[in-house]
Formats: C-alpha cells, sequence, structure tokens
C-alpha cells in the first residue's frame, strides 16, 4: 500500500489503500463520507455515483487509482453557501421517499444540467436512466430537474 | 471534512421541523439524561415531551422507509397538542416495551395512530390548559390553546407551553381527552412538507449502512447458496492473507469475514475457502415448485362458500375456465440487508434498519442467553422496506458475528446476498371457473388459490386446515362482486424457500387472477368491463366510487391514442380502495405503459401528498414486478443475483401517473401497500384490450 492523495470536496485527504480500492468504500469507509451509497457494486443502480472533474461516474467502480489528481465532488459537496438548485427543486417537489437513491439522483443531474442546463425529456430519461428508484420517484425527480433548470414541466 | 453522522451509546437520531437549517440530523440525550429543566418537564405519556423551555419532542416508535410516517405521525400529535409545527423536534424510539408492538408493517401505522397519538396530544393539552387555568384563576373552558400557547381571549393573558409544562405534569392525566372536531383540523388534510426531505437531499440521513460506532469493524459472510444448506468446512488462511482482513469466524448462518473496510472483507469473502453441503432443498426447480403448487391438496373447508357453485357452473349456459400463475420476487430495497450490532457482557446495543425492533429482541435475546431489557435496538432511517426488513435474520446475524470476532461489527450484505438470501413473495397458482346464464350475467364464480403460507412458515403453527381463514387467500375471499354462487379455496403446498411479506402481501398475487379474470367474463358476456363491474358492485361501495372516479379521470370510454388501449382493475386492501387505469401500447414485442390514472378512496387523508407519493411508488413497485419480475431457482438457489437479472422499472419507461382522492370522511386506511394490487391486472388487461390475446402468467413477457 502506498499513501495517496484525495481531493474531495475541496479538501484534500491521505489515504492508505490498496490502487484498486473502489472510491466509495474509501469515500464511505476511510473518509466517514456516507452520503454516497452502496447499491450493488456492478454499475448497474446509480446509488454511489459522484462527480470526478465534474462528469459523473459510478464510484464502486472507480478505482482510487483514477481519482487521484481530479477533484471528486460528493453528496456532501453538492450545496454551496446555498442549497444547489437541484436541492431547493427536490424540496419543493417533495421527491425522497426512503430517500437511498436520493444522493446519486441529485449528482446524475448535476452533472447533467452543468453541461445541459436546459434539458429536454429525452436528455433527461439518457442522463437518470441509469439510477434506480424502487420507491418510484421518478416523475417527481423528472418534475424537479425541470423546476430547477426553469423549463416548462 | 464533513464527519459521517455518528451514534453513540444512548443517542437517538432526531429531526427537528424547525426553519432555518431545516431539519437536522442531531444527538440529543434521552428524556431521563436531559438535565436541563428535568423536574419542568411534561411527559404525559410515551409520545411527546415538554420541556421547560417550550421544546416539544415526538417520539416516534414506527420505522420511516419512505411512506411519510415521519410526518404523518407527527401531524396527529402536534394538531390535537396545538404544538407549534415549527417547534417540534421528531425522535426515532429506541425499542421498548412502553411502545407496545414495534412493528411497521401492514399499512397500519396512521391507521392504528389516528386516535391513539391524537389522544396522546390532546391528554396534553388538556393538561396545559388545566395549569394555565389554574395560575389565572379561571376556568379551563375560559382558555384556549393555540401554536404552543395558552391564551384567555376574555384578558388578553397568554402563556408558553415551557412556563406551562412543570405545572402540568403535576396534575392528573386525564383518560379521555376531548378530541376536535375533524372540521377543524388545521394540520391534517394539509400538504405539510415532509420533515427528512431535508436530510435525505444533502446526504445526511443515516441508513443502516451509515452507522459508525467508535472502534466498529466490517464484515460480509459466506452464506450456503442453497437454500436451507449448511456449511460443511472452511479454511480462512487466504482470507486472512487479503490487506485489511482480521479475523474470519463461523457463524449459524455461514462464515465471517471480518475486516478493518467493507471493501477488504469483500475481497477477503472472495479468497475465502469455503464448502457447503446443500441440505434437504438441493434438487429444488422451477418444475418441482410449479408441480408441488398443482399437486398438493385443496384444504377441505373453503374460505368462502355462498349458493352452490358446483349446481349454479352445471346449470349455466356459458362456462370459463383459467390457471393464472405468479412467479417469486424478491423485495430488492436500495439498501442491502445490513445491522450493526456490539455485544458487550450481558448485554448487546443494535443499530439496524428494522421494520420490526419487537421482533428482533427476543430471538437476540434468546441467541445470547440474556434478558429482552438487555438488549438495546436503535433504529436507523430505512432504505426501503416493502416488507423485507420485517423478518430479524440480518439483525440476528450480526449480533452473532459480533460476539464471535469480539466489538462492534456492522455486517453488510451484498445486493448478490441480499438477492439470494431473501424472504420471497410466493409464487402462486390460481384456477378460476365462471358461470354465465343465457343473458350474460354472472352466475357463478370459483377462485382456486394455490400457494404456500408465508404466515405459517414464519410463525410457525400447525398446518392449514381452512378452521382458521389461512393468509393466503387475503385478497381473493373478499371479492367484492356479486357473482352468483361464490366459492373460494386453496391448497397450501409446504416449500422450501424462504418466504415472506412483500409489499400488499397475498393481495399482490390474488388480484390479478380476480381482476384479469373478471374481465374475461366481461368478454365472453360482450360487455365492457367497467360496466359490468360497476353492474356487480353493490351501490354504494366505496371501491365503486373509487373505479369510477378512475374510470372518468382516465377517459374511459373515449379512443385512446393510436396504437393504445386501457386496461382497469381495482381492489380493496388495507382498508382502502384504489382503482388503476392503465394506457398501453406494444412496439416490436415491447410492452410500454405510458399512462396510469389512479383514483384512491382511504378514508380521511393526513397527508394529501404522502397519499399521492405513495400510490406513485405503489405503482412503480407494481410495474417492475409485472413487466419483469421473476426470481427462478435451480439446484436449490437463486438465480438472479443483480439489478442486471432482476431489473425494476427505470426512468426512461416510467409512465404519466396521475392520483386522484375521493373525498371521504372515513376513519383512514392504509396506504403504502394498496396501489400495488391493481396495476398488473390493469396492464394485463390493457394489453388484452390491445392484441386480443389473454396473458395469465406473470411476469408479462414473451408477448411477440
Amino acid at each position: 500500500m502506498a499513501r495517496r492523495t484525495l481531493v474531495v470536496n475541496g479538501a484534500r485527504h491521505e489515504v492508505d489503500v490498496p490502487p484498486e480500492t473502489p472510491l466509495l468504500w474509501v469515500l464511505r469507509d476511510t473518509l466517514g463520507l456516507t452520503g454516497t451509497k452502496f447499491g450493488c457494486g456492478q454499475a448497474l443502480c446509480g446509488a454511489c455515483t459522484v462527480h470526478l472533474d465534474g462528469a459523473p461516474v459510478r464510484s464502486c467502480q472507480t478505482s482510487v487509482e483514477e481519482a487521484q489528481g481530479k477533484r471528486v465532488t460528493t453528496i456532501e459537496g453538492l450545496a454551496g453557501q446555498a442549497d444547489h438548485p437541484l436541492q431547493v427543486a427536490w424540496a419543493a417537489e417533495e421527491v425522497p421517499q426512503c430517500g437511498y437513491c436520493q444522493s446519486g439522483q441529485l449528482m446524475a443531474a448535476a452533472a447533467l444540467l452543468a453541461h445541459t442546463p436546459h434539458p429536454t425529456d429525452a436528455d433527461i430519461d439518457r442522463a437518470m436512466a441509469g439510477i434506480l428508484c424502487r420507491c418510484g420517484t421518478y416523475n417527481r425527480i423528472r418534475r424537479a430537474i425541470k423546476r430547477a433548470a426553469g423549463v416548462a414541466p | 471534512v464533513t464527519a459521517a453522522p455518528r451514534l453513540g451509546r444512548r443517542r437517538f437520531l432526531a429531526l427537528t421541523a424547525g426553519g432555518g437549517a431545516g431539519l437536522w440530523l442531531a444527538v440529543v440525550l434521552p428524556p431521563r439524561a436531559e438535565a436541563a429543566g428535568a423536574e419542568a418537564a411534561l411527559a404525559p405519556n410515551a409520545w411527546l415531551r415538554i420541556d421547560g423551555k417550550g421544546v416539544v419532542t415526538l417520539y416516534l416508535a414506527k420505522a420511516e422507509m419512505g411512506q411519510g410516517v415521519f410526518t404523518a405521525m407527527p401531524m396527529l400529535i402536534a394538531e390535537e397538542l396545538e404544538a407549534d409545527w415549527k417547534a417540534i423536534r421528531v425522535v426515532q424510539a429506541d425499542a421498548h416495551p412502553r411502545y407496545g408492538t414495534m412493528v411497521t408493517g401492514g399499512s397500519s401505522s396512521v391507521r392504528r395512530s389516528f386516535t391513539p397519538l391524537r389522544e396522546a396530544g390532546a391528554a396534553a393539552r388538556e393538561l396545559l390548559v388545566a395549569a394555565a387555568a389554574r395560575r389565572w384563576g379561571v376556568p379551563p373552558a375560559s382558555c384556549r390553546a393555540e401554536q404552543g400557547t395558552v391564551v384567555h381571549p376574555a384578558t388578553g393573558r397568554r402563556l408558553g407551553y415551557g412556563a406551562l409544562a412543570a405545572d402540568a405534569a403535576k396534575l392528573p392525566v386525564p383518560s379521555a381527552p376531548a378530541l376536535k372536531d375533524p372540521k377543524d383540523f388545521r394540520l391534517v388534510g394539509r400538504r405539510v412538507a415532509r420533515l427528512d426531505t431535508p436530510d435525505k437531499t444533502h446526504g445526511r440521513a443515516v441508513f443502516g449502512l451509515d452507522v459508525r460506532v467508535p472502534g466498529m469493524r466490517h464484515a460480509v459472510v459466506a452464506r450456503p447458496p442453497v437454500m436451507g444448506g449448511a456449511v460443511a468446512g472452511f479454511d480462512g488462511a487466504k482470507a486472512l492473507r487479503v490487506p485489511g482482513v482480521e479475523q474470519v469466524v463461523q457463524v449459524p448462518s455461514g462464515v465471517a469475514v471480518v475486516a478493518r473496510s467493507t471493501w477488504a472483507a469483500i475481497q477477503g469473502r472472495e479468497a475465502l475457502e469455503v464448502r457447503f453441503e446443500p441440505g434437504p432443498n438441493g434438487r429444488l426447480d422451477q418444475a418441482a415448485i410449479a408441480r408441488l403448487l398443482a399437486e398438493a391438496p385443496v384444504l377441505p373447508r373453503p374460505a368462502r362458500a355462498e349458493g352452490d357453485v358446483e349446481r349454479a357452473l352445471a346449470g349455466a349456459a356459458r362456462r370459463l375456465e383459467a390457471t393464472y400463475e405468479l412467479p417469486l420476487l424478491a423485495h430488492a430495497t436500495m439498501e442491502p440487508m445490513s445491522c450493526t450490532a456490539h455485544v458487550k457482557r450481558g448485554a448487546v446495543e443494535i443499530w439496524a434498519p428494522t421494520q420490526a425492533p419487537s421482533w428482533a429482541v427476543e430471538p437476540v435475546a434468546r441467541a445470547l442467553g440474556i434478558a429482552p431489557a438487555k438488549v438495546t435496538l436503535h433504529t436507523t432511517f430505512l432504505g426501503g422496506g416493502f416488507g423485507r426488513r420485517a423478518m430479524p435474520d440480518f439483525v440476528l446475524e450480526a449480533v452473532q458475528v459480533s460476539r464471535a470476532a469480539g466489538g462492534p461489527v456492522q455486517v453488510t450484505w451484498t445486493r448478490e446476498d441480499d438477492m439470494r438470501h431473501d424472504f420471497y413473495r410466493p409464487p402462486g397458482r390460481n384456477e378460476l371457473r365462471a358461470g354465465l346464464d343465457a343473458a350474460g350475467r354472472l352466475v357463478a364464480w370459483h377462485h382456486r388459490v394455490r400457494t404456500p403460507s408465508a404466515r405459517r412458515q414464519i410463525f410457525g403453527g400447525p398446518p392449514p386446515s381452512g378452521d382458521e381463514r389461512p393468509d393466503v387467500v387475503e385478497g381473493a375471499a373478499d371479492v367484492p362482486y356479486a357473482a352468483g354462487a361464490i366459492l373460494v379455496d386453496c391448497a397450501v403446498p409446504e416449500l422450501g424457500v424462504p418466504l415472506g411479506f412483500w409489499r400488499s402481501v397475498y393481495s399482490s398475487q390474488n388480484a390479478f387472477p380476480e381482476e384479469c379474470f373478471l374481465d374475461e367474463v366481461a368478454a365472453a358476456a360482450g360487455q365492457d368491463p367497467l360496466d359490468l363491474r360497476l353492474a356487480l358492485l353493490p351501490a354504494g361501495a366505496r371501491l365503486r366510487g373509487a373505479l369510477a372516479l378512475a374510470a372518468a379521470r382516465a377517459g374511459w370510454g373515449t379512443p385512446p391514442p393510436p396504437g393504445r388501449a386501457r386496461g382497469l382493475a381495482c381492489h380493496t386492501s388495507f382498508g382502502s380502495h384504489v382503482a388503476e387505469v392503465a394506457e398501453v401500447s406494444l412496439e416490436r414485442g415491447k410492452l410500454r405503459v405510458h399512462r396510469v390514472t389512479c383514483a384512491v378512496d382511504c378514508g380521511v387523508v393526513v397527508n394529501p401528498d404522502t397519499v399521492e407519493a405513495q400510490i406513485e411508488g405503489a405503482v412503480v413497485f407494481g410495474l417492475s414486478a409485472a413487466l419483469r419480475g421473476e426470481i427462478t431457482v435451480k439446484d436449490g438457489a437463486v438465480v438472479q443475483g443483480n439489478f442486471d437479472d432482476y431489473e425494476p422499472l427505470r426512468m426512461d419507461e416510467m409512465p404519466a401517473v396521475e392520483v386522484h382522492l375521493v373525498p371521504s370522511a372515513e376513519p383512514p386506511g392504509g396506504i403504502g401497500e394498496p396501489g400495488v394490487p391493481p396495476i398488473a391486472p390493469a396492464v394485463a388487461n390493457a394489453l388484452f384490450a390491445l392484441t386480443g390475446k389473454r396473458h395469465r402468467r406473470l411476469p408479462l413477457r414473451d408477448l411477440g
């Protein structure tokens, strides 16, 4: 093992884990950032979605080695001085039920809006179909994304 | 760095409804340790406490798994207490006998709490009013409570609840406090914002897997792949060479690999050498399950018998007969099973995402040979429940791993562990017969349910004889239609697959054959499926009202968009009446559901937004099962393992869902489950309307 530097939500961390360790477990077990969730371990559910230099990745399939030298953003870092517009919209639409998938949903939606500020339904489908929700909050998620983007529902 | 929320000893999950930071996760001390203002506190019952500063703390003994109890239950207490909604705090109650049976299931939380929680709030309000009246020397009836204060309108005097708590605590608690007239409700019936939303949009909500206890290690367990199998032997040497792995220990359910991180534990289990023996189920497969269902003897006493079905069938001008089949299903909660446990000398502390603390404490106490009072169980948020988390297996297993390893351990289930070691929705085979007279009227209805009993497998008891109504006929025996002679009977085989409660339980099975077969009757009689149902449902029936509303809002009777067809179904379960109309198309063999129109009569609505969300969610949950859900068994083991071969509905497949509520002053019905049963038959009926071909097997595959 060798010490590696990770930059997560703007803060630098030295971690001492094998290079192939998935970023997910470094975030959760080493750094204590439990907002990023474990759902499937196979990039099938998207609950573990975080940003690597602004791009959405499945942290269960991203090694700590790949994350080195890049900016990692997790749900804990989504809000700045104020809530992200998506977090405001999520509350306005009362999106979460059990809430377990919502970190991944929000991170995927934030990455979508960052490069597609006015998404169509097809854009939303493409960006969000990889994030499973068993409670069935999909329609509220769609409304919340449109609300945050200021596009017609 | 944001520290992960830690739940230490004698600490609780707490939420406040206050503004500013909004809802926060906090560490609060339990009542008796809360020194400041301890004497001044009013705690007339287990549900609430008002301290000298006027802080109102509500203790919730139900689990929040998305169904909104963390908001609905506080609304009931605060309504009668006349509390300032922004000043309340919500605390998850630890397991304790003072709360009665702590089980969240059966869509019962609001139904069963509606009066008791209102009484709890009303009792406190009467005490506070009485304390103020004494202080002012005026009759209590001349005072009233509002927004956390007692006022005396005649003189304009007011006192906050905090200033009155100490005096109120000295007065006898009223046994039958007066409840509000529902027309005076100011919270109940309103779209009150959910208290748990801010935590859930900021990654702060603590689920089972998010518990962090000082000194805690992580474990995964290698379990026998064959259901009912056992460990034959193991060698932990290779596992122990994986960096971070510290221990390999045997527990009753398998072999646990204990490590410094979850990933190390998973890697350690990959390296573990372990042999299993299959046990009695090694040859169980789909063909064997089908045989068990088809060949089980019918119980001698039917669940319902009205008139003489055989005679009515013999005399019928037209007879219909059909067999409907349903598969095993997994729950697949988004958060896989997990539990954190710390076995200490003569005691244990547990942090569990469980629906049923009361069903976990007893087996844990027995396994450790300690008194139930020595089991401290903190319930976390649940990343979905759907009935799976009512089972205590994952709690007991974590306790056993902690005992074997020594010290606090979090046991994580991978998705494959979760999928292959579930307590499954039983498989079912339904044989139905109907008779029509010469005028096309329904004169005979026979529904034979063939499925194993989850209740018997879980709680034991003698084999079902029909003397007591078996669980398997729920949703079938109460067929609501005036169908002439009615016979509902059942055959209840033993099955070597662990069975459990799956959102809406046997109604999730029985509504499908019942509502589809009724559609077959309509087609045979040349009648519109809506008209037939309206004709067979008694005038004034609440289900009839819901059906009429859903049909009207769906545009039933008007032409659907080109290439689409509509189907409908309705069902009563858990005290609520739900009708759903599905609009579908079929493109290159792929069934697409475009729109689902729902109408719900669940009595008095506590929070309309939550009711709508639960119905939306139930539709998606039921659709995932209807379109794709199937667990299969090969050589005694579950074949499916992850979301590639057991794939819930995704966003790009999501239909528009509309929910319409029937205004009602009836007592509240359940809402977590009743939206599930109608969706599969509504979709199957729409598919028939589209293609003219009847599909009698779920999931709706191979549609050509």
